[in-house]
């Protein structure tokens, strides 16, 4: 059992406890920007699963999953942005 | 909208994302990548682009309709398959050049019916967003 072996299982473990931690601010964030930031936040937590999961299982190309999604998640966010932008402009 | 954070990234990662599109559709179809998820890839970074920067920009910036590429990408798609008609072959049969390309490694028809769908994954992509988008700017 390497040192890698263990502490790519700690962090596994760790960054699943911040999944549920942000998605307890997802389902209770009283404005939707907390939404909005708990999704990318989700999205970050998501790209470091899938490196550590590559590192665990010696798979070299989940890590281009990961670069996709890391651009990917970033647009989606700009997007929801963006139209709650505009939405804030249409009521006032 | 103008946003200066927005705009500076923009100008950065869509080049990114555009090589990045490259580097999957020529990646070919034994490993994770080929022409759909390129073209998904390709068509985001125009929408990055559209949302910094407004329609009006993009179509600037693509010189050409997007009826114009789903109409190319079903061109190369349709010679693609063409070729085993005329090798007294059947249909769609996949044809491999023996000597390997300098940047796209292994050339075949595969790999042109690859490029075909990239194309045609940017086109339609593309003309569904300038439709929303010209829709509710007005």
């Amino acid at each position: 059992m390497s040192f890698i072996y263990v502490a790519a299982n700690i962090s596994m473990v760790l960054l699943i406890c911040s999944v549920v931690l942000v998605l307890i601010r997802l389902f209770r964030g009283p404005s939707i920007e907390d939404r909005i930031v708990a999704l990318d936040v989700l999205s970050v937590i998501g790209i470091a699963i899938i490196s550590v999961y590559s590192v665990l299982t010696q798979t070299p190309l989940l890590i281009d999953i990961g670069i996709m999604l890391a651009i990917l998640s970033f647009i989606g966010t700009v997007a929801l942005a963006y139209y709650l932008h505009k939405g804030l402009k249409k009521n006032v | 909208m103008y946003s200066i954070i927005l705009s500076s990234t923009t100008r950065i990662v869509t080049p990114l994302l555009l090589l990045f599109s490259f580097f999957l559709l020529i990646r070919g179809h034994n490993e994770p990548g080929g022409g759909f998820v390129g073209g998904l890839v390709a068509a985001t970074a125009f929408l990055l682009y559209l949302i910094a920067f407004g329609v009006l920009r993009v179509k600037r910036l693509l010189r050409i309709e997007p009826l114009f590429l789903i109409a190319l990408g079903l061109l190369i798609t349709l010679v693609s398959s063409l070729f085993g008609l005329f090798f007294q072959e059947e249909f769609m049969k996949g044809f491999w050049l023996k000597e390997e390309i300098p940047i796209l490694g292994k050339f075949g028809t595969p790999f042109l019916f690859d490029i075909g769908v990239y194309f045609l994954v940017i086109g339609v992509i593309l003309k569904i967003i300038f439709s929303l988008a010209e829709e509710d700017k007005d």
